[in-house]
């Protein structure tokens, strides 16, 4: 004796939040009724493990059905198939496109190909993220990139068109597919302490400003990339530490602005020459694409390594950046001030978020 | 030739990909309609084709425009091989030839192949230019109104109800004939799916000549099924009720609805008294007042004291079983002739079949309500010879329809009301049932004089030669009488229609719980919905009695006697554990009674459903007593007792679940306490039958008010566990299979409409009759478990429409499918209580006496058919405690509605403020005109680049709760084939149905949103016959579904876009009619 076929279709498309997360995070129909059961739902509304087991195969199928449209999100919103109230269709977007912070942090920087797809079962070991899920959400990083990654106009704005996700995702994707798009290494040991939020916030500050689309809203280009004409004239920073005066003149500056303001002082002292040639050197290497790769790890193990072996706090950092990049101004052989403030104003924001004390 | 349909294929979006090489289509679309095809360009290389066609224009006769669909097929082009279909569209046209109706066809539409399922979307426009034909003798019948709707349509009042009209068309099934050995399944599905709808479409067109002879302009109740009979070939048959409707002046606002409803009550109020008053003394009789005396001598103990009711629950059964002790057509024909000559005066006992579809009826219609009628017989399918004259299926529903007929007059009534009929077939055996309600009407919609349908009696009937049984089961209760304008209209339809003298089967009589002049029965069956104005006594639920019998594999003859001989003992038996189940809950009528019999090879399965209630006006049920009939030994004694114990705990339970509390009402009347286990006495079921066993019993109690049932062999004790099986619903939800649960108001718009289809399989194959019982019992429960699971999230609940269909669609396997909708309600009664109180006060400020209360009533009656929810709502407000205030609850509270809509209106605010969310959303439904929704859609929309798709609601109810229908613009009645050669890879049995019903919900709804509708009324699902060959990965489904498109309004916007005005009419309108 057994239940031969099983369904049940309401016009409105039933979905429950619960079991469409257990799909979603890659649970097999059986160990998501466990999961149910586990949660005490049984005790909740009497029900037994067999209406469980039966809602629960009735639910995956229609979250299979609809995973197709889910591809296509602006299909979901003009299909015939499945009647779904605005609001729920927003949700299924949302978590369908939502990803594991463990998950990202993995493939972030790394080339969407069928290679990195292959070891995600390792991704899947060392995260404790089904592979189900890992794939499904690889796949959407690709998906995204391969559709903006042609577009022209401003790619966060791109991503919600397209995807229709509501806008924190769409900036967590936009630096998504940033990322993947200049494949920035995040994968070293140095870069471990980092999470993806603050990656995605670097992102946001680089694409905001360091691309073609930051500077002129006409420009009929993409978001993706950076500014070459930039990369380019950040090469002519390097007299801020090629000029031996400037560079006196510069540490003087600052040093007057800091002096007493600051515990560390006598290290900020010591090191201003060899923290203001880091930072000049990683603008003046960017306009190499594999340089542009290590930006992160070079402002790790450039600047925020020694500053943090000197103990300065978030706030020291911050007022030494302040001066730092105010003194400039006052230097009166130096004619970049433009290209200086679009490069320290992204430095600046990206080390303090990158600074954990 | 008076007729021009015109077609303009505009675009296609998500076609599929048709050209492996490009991931491109090249699309182009034929426009068939008759023998003429127009083709639009190839447009090339691209999934989302603008057509952007001319018009084609057919010019063709209006016949063809009633049995034709236009269809549109969808292709690819192919320079090197034939050209690839992608799929079609089959429009039917006739919404366009009613001028009420639609006006044109416009929307997208989803593109379906048989194969494939929805494979894209075309969008189209369609029109039609019709001339008018008054020739006399033209074939078609257009403008006749088709509604699936059981009830007279929400926007339109019944000028006249003309009566029963029916109609069959056969053909052969293109799927049996010798072609399909060579044609492709493809083929062979679209050759079905086209015929039926040219016979749907014949038939209709049919059906409405009868109406028009008749005289009227509209079916309303149109049924109709479709028998795939298999090497015989297929029959369409439909049945319906034909009336003349007038449409109610609607009101885009609602400050015009309330004049325009209260001129049609009035001028329907004086017909009635009218046609009444001369007939008033037959029915009351001399012996009423005399009856009212006694009852007020009599103390309360003793109103309640009444016999076993299992007598007059007895099936009456065809004489020569010899089991009927109620009395069958036949046998009690004698003494009804005295009644039969009272009601001559009726025109209906002139008519051949004095049918009505109607399940739901306008104030007034429906006099008394005698009980359940229903009539089946076997059949040997036959060859149908000549498919123009289906003489043999004609003949054998009219036989049917006769046997009802009889039955009616039985009961001493002289029509029948929610009438169906239905089939069930298995290889060549065929059972054809019928059942509805007898009842007598009233007049006022009536026509006068006898009605010609000659074209019928003009047929021989043929007796049918192969000789199989016929079976008939009459399911009498019991009936009602005396309409009187005196008599509360809450209680007029539960009194008998007979001569108490004359009963047609042995009944227990009492005087009416609520007027105290006339006669009830104990018990009421019956297949109508719960009349709007009836008092009962807290609320429904959902009944069912679930049977399996066993059967010998047999073949021709010998088979169709082997069910006939069975059918009996079935029915008895179903009969029986409703009756239980019924007095289980403590309850004592049922609404909506559906009984199901399906024939399979190895089996019959029976399945009732109804709405159990409990009628204020019919006295209380008794409890049951179960009785051992060898008391030996003590643990027998004790396992009886504590049986005993379970089913006492189970009715009290049951009591508060529904809240039926009447003892206490009742003591509030009459004033003395009712001890409540001496209620309960000690008596065999069918006391009347003078056998043996009656003596052996213990009637020391001296009551004779409690069902008994006597455990003497395994079976009672497996039917007693049987009985006490039935999962209690979870608390917030309550379930029923008619239209609206009886007791509850205060409805909220969500709804929810499912269809669920679960196919069991018995693998062993030796089960006995008990095993298979339970297990069908389980299959039915279970399915109910997991619908009060799904639907958690609205609670609290209640699944209105309940409809299961079973089905055995081979050996071994059991397919039940059911369709339903949940409602949501608002359980809160803080508010209703403020308003009940003002309700009252303004009752009391506004009228004294009782015939201005009555005069209230006609209007509310009224005004309750267009908008049934606002006096449903009122009726929980005075869910109080006297009998008085209980009998006029109706007046009071919906008389209320209509003049004190601020109240309303504070309750609608409050309402807004409670659930702000969902109001909000559903006022973007319909781009609400407040600012603020229209700021939030404008963002959506923004949002959403593409355009999103208009919401469709679709309910098996009549109505929408908190909405109004404004518009009906013509029947769906779709039919779907869908086939799979890769069940696997489609996620087997269940991922291929699922995705087929999806499909057809979604192909309604287009449809729907192409004739301008936003919702589906009176949705079924009539037909699902699921095969699958899994060996072969080949699955097979049919579905046929049906329903009425419309379009609603909000109430909440109609009112506040016009709350001022409204309530000054109101205001006004009350003042005038009151005074």
């Amino acid at each position: 004796m057994s239940v031969e076929l099983d369904v049940f279709v309401g016009n409105t498309t039933i979905m429950d939040k619960e079991v469409y997360q257990l799909w979603l995070n890659g649970y097999t129909v059986n160990d998501a009724v466990k999961v149910r059961i586990e949660g005490g739902i049984m005790e909740e509304c009497e029900a037994s493990a067999e209406v469980l087991l039966s809602d629960t195969m009735d639910q995956y199928r229609t979250f299979q059905m609809c995973e197709r449209l889910l591809h296509h999100p602006a299909k979901l919103a003009n299909q015939l198939l499945f009647q779904i109230p605005p609001d729920r269709q927003a949700m299924l977007i949302e978590r369908y496109y939502a990803f594991d912070d463990a998950f990202v942090r993995e493939v972030l920087g790394k080339k969407l190909s069928k290679g990195t797809k292959k070891d995600l079962d390792d991704v899947s070991a060392k995260t404790g993220i089904m592979l189900k899920s890992c794939r499904r959400q690889f796949d959407n990083f690709k998906r995204v990139f391969k559709v903006v990654e042609e577009l022209k106009g401003p790619l966060v704005e791109n991503i919600r068109q397209h995807f229709l996700l509501p806008d924190q995702l769409a900036r967590d994707y936009a630096a998504i597919v940033f990322f993947a798009n200049n494949r920035f290494e995040t994968g070293k040991k140095k870069l471990q302490y980092l999470t993806f939020h603050d990656f995605a916030f670097c992102a946001g500050q680089l694409i905001n400003h360091w691309t073609v689309g930051a500077v002129d809203n006409m420009m009929d280009d993409m978001d993706v990339d950076l500014d070459k004409e930039f990369l380019q004239d950040l090469k002519d920073l390097k007299i801020l530490i090629t000029d031996k005066d400037l560079l006196d003149q510069h540490k003087s500056l600052v040093c007057t602005a800091l002096r007493g303001k600051t515990n560390v002082f006598n290290e900020m002292e010591a090191n201003f020459k060899n923290l203001s040639r880091s930072l000049v050197n990683i603008a003046a290497k960017l306009i190499n694409a594999k340089d542009v790769r290590d930006f992160f790890i070079d402002l790790v193990e450039k600047f925020i390594e020694p500053c943090r072996s000197d103990k300065w706090t978030s706030i020291d950092v911050n007022l030494y950046l302040i001066h730092y990049t105010n003194s400039v101004h006052i230097l009166d052989t130096f004619k970049h001030h433009g290209v200086w403030n679009r490069y320290m104003g992204v430095i600046k924001s990206c080390i303090l978020r990158m600074y954990h004390e | 030739m008076p007729g021009k349909l015109k077609a303009k294929i505009v675009a296609g979006r998500h076609l599929p990909v048709m050209d492996r090489a490009s991931d491109l289509t090249d699309a182009f679309v034929e426009v068939k309609f008759g023998n003429t095809t127009f083709k639009t360009d190839v447009y090339p290389k691209s999934l989302n084709p603008q057509w952007n066609s001319e018009w084609f224009k057919f010019e063709v006769d209006d016949k063809d425009l009633q049995d034709e669909p236009l269809q549109i097929t969808v292709l690819d082009h192919d320079i090197y091989s034939a050209n690839d279909a992608i799929g079609k569209v089959y429009i039917d046209i006739d919404p366009l030839l009613c001028s009420e109706a639609a006006t044109v066809i416009s929307g997208w539409l989803p593109i379906y192949d048989t194969i494939h399922g929805i494979r894209g979307e075309i969008n189209v426009l369609v029109k039609v230019d019709l001339f008018n034909d008054l020739n006399r003798f033209r074939q078609s019948s257009c403008g006749v109104k088709f509604f699936c709707t059981t009830s007279i349509p929400r926007c339109y009042r019944a000028v006249m109800v003309h009566g029963f009209v029916e109609e069959l068309v056969v053909n052969e099934d293109p799927e049996y004939q010798w072609i399909d050995r060579i044609r492709t399944p493809r083929a062979s599905n679209e050759a079905r799916q086209r015929l039926i709808f040219l016979m749907s479409g014949e038939l209709q067109r049919k059906i409405g000549l009868k109406v028009l002879e008749m005289g009227g302009n509209a079916v309303v109740g149109y049924l109709q099924c479709f028998d795939l009979e298999g090497e015989t070939g297929l029959v369409v048959r439909a049945i319906g009720t034909a009336c003349t409707l007038e449409k109610i002046s609607t009101l885009t606002s609602a400050s015009t609805t309330h004049p325009s409803n209260s001129s049609p009550s009035k001028d329907m109020k004086e017909p009635i008294f009218g046609e009444e008053a001369p007939g008033n003394p037959l029915f009351s009789g001399p012996p009423t007042p005399l009856r009212v005396q006694t009852f007020s001598s009599f103390s309360p103990s003793k109103s309640y004291s009444r016999q076993s009711s299992s007598s007059d629950t007895e099936l009456s059964l065809t004489p020569k079983t010899g089991m009927g002790s109620g009395g069958s057509a036949g046998k009690d024909a004698g003494p009804l002739k005295a009644l039969m000559r009272q009601q001559t005066q009726s025109a209906l006992e002139q008519r051949e079949y004095p049918f009505f579809t109607l399940t739901s009826f306008p104030p007034g219609f429906l006099l008394h309500v005698g009980g359940v009628v229903n009539a089946r017989s076997v059949k040997l399918l036959d060859r149908i010879h000549n498919p123009d004259e289906p003489e043999t299926r004609d003949a054998w529903w009219e036989e049917i329809r006769q046997e009802i007929k009889c039955h009616a007059k039985a009961l001493g009534c002289h029509a029948v009301v929610g009438y169906s009929e239905s089939t069930s077939i298995c290889e060549e055996v065929c059972i054809l049932s019928a059942s509805g309600t007898a009842v007598i009407l009233g007049s006022r919609f009536m026509q006068d004089g006898p009605l010609d349908t000659d074209h019928r009696l003009s047929r021989q009937p043929l007796v049918f030669s192969t000789g199989a049984e016929r079976v008939e089961g009459d399911m009498g209760s019991s009936i009602s009488l005396g309409f009187e304008e005196v008599a509360p209209p809450g209680c007029g339809f539960c009194h008998i229609p007979y001569d108490e003298l004359n009963i047609p089967f042995p009944a227990q009589l009492t005087n009416c719980y609520c007027c105290r002049r006339y006669k009830v029965p104990d018990v009421l069956f019956t297949t109508i919905d719960l009349p709007t104005e009836a008092n009962i006594t807290g609320k429904g639920c959902l009944i069912q009695a679930r049977l399996c019998r066993t059967k010998k594999k047999a073949q021709g003859e010998g088979n169709a006697t082997a069910i006939s001989n069975l059918l009996p003992f079935l029915e008895y038996e179903l009969h029986t554990q409703l009756m239980n189940k019924l007095k289980l809950r403590g309850m004592n009528a049922l609404f909506g009674l559906r009984i199901q019999i399906s024939v399979g090879e190895t089996m019959l399965l029976g399945l009732a459903s109804a709405t159990g209630v409990y009628l204020t006006a019919l006295p209380s049920p008794g409890g049951i007593q179960i009785a051992g009939k060898t008391p030996s030994d003590i643990t027998y004694e004790q396992h009886i007792s504590n049986m005993q114990k379970k089913i006492n705990d189970t009715i009290a339970k049951n009591k508060e679940i529904y809240e039926v509390n009447p003892p206490e009402f009742v003591e509030e009347v009459i004033g003395s306490p009712i001890p409540e286990p001496r209620q309960r006495s000690r008596l065999f079921r069918s006391q009347s039958e003078s056998s043996d066993d009656v003596s052996e019993l213990d009637l020391s109690y001296g009551k004779k008010d409690a069902f008994v049932l006597e455990i003497d062999d395994t079976d009672a004790v497996e039917d007693i566990h049987a009985l006490l099986t039935d999962f209690p619903t979870p608390p917030g939800f309550y379930s029923c299979n008619t239209e609206i649960m009886p007791g509850i108001q205060n409805w909220t718009s969500a709804i929810q409409m499912f269809t669920s289809v679960r196919v069991f399989r018995l693998n062993n194959a030796n089960l006995t009759n008990q095993g298979l019982n339970k297990i069908f019992s389980e299959l039915c429960e279970n399915l109910l478990k997991s619908f009060y699971f799904k639907l958690r999230s609205m609670v609290p609940c209640c699944l209105c429409h309940l409809n299961f269909t079973v089905a055995i669609p081979e050996d071994e396997l059991i397919q039940v499918a059911v369709t339903a909708v949940a409602m949501s309600f608002d359980k809160e009664q803080t508010l209703e209580n403020g308003r009940q109180s003002g309700d009252k006060t303004l009752i009391k400020a506004i009228t004294e006496n009782d015939e201005q209360l009555q005069f209230s009533l006609e209007l509310n009656a009224e005004l309750s058919s267009p908008n049934p929810l606002s006096s449903t709502k009122g009726l929980s407000d005075v869910s109080g405690s006297h009998l008085s205030a209980r009998a006029h609850s109706v007046d009071y509270s919906s008389f209320a509605d209509r003049c004190s809509s601020w109240i309303e209106q504070l309750r609608l605010k409050a309402h807004i403020i409670r659930r702000g969310s969902v109001k909000t959303t559903s006022s973007l439904e319909k781009a609400s005109p407040l600012p603020e929704g229209r700021s939030r859609s404008l963002r959506r929309n923004r949002s959403y680049s593409g355009s999103s798709v208009a919401v469709v609601k679709m309910t098996p109810l009549s109505l929408l709760p908190g909405a109004k229908i404004i518009k009906y613009l013509g029947i769906i009645n779709m039919f779907f084939i869908r086939e799979t050669t890769s069940l696997r890879e489609e996620g087997g049995v269940s991922g291929f149905l699922h995705t087929f019903i999806a499909e057809v919900f979604a192909m309604v709804r287009a449809h729907v949103a192409a004739l301008g509708g936003n919702a589906v009324v009176s949705y079924s699902m009539k037909e699902c016959v699921f095969m699958e060959n899994p060996n072969k990965n080949q699955a097979q489904c049919l579905i046929n579904v049906s329903g009425d498109a419309v379009i609603f309004v909000r109430e909440s916007e109609l009112e506040a876009t016009s709350v001022q005005p409204q309530s000054a009419t109101t205001q006004t309108s009350n003042g005038g009619e009151g005074t």
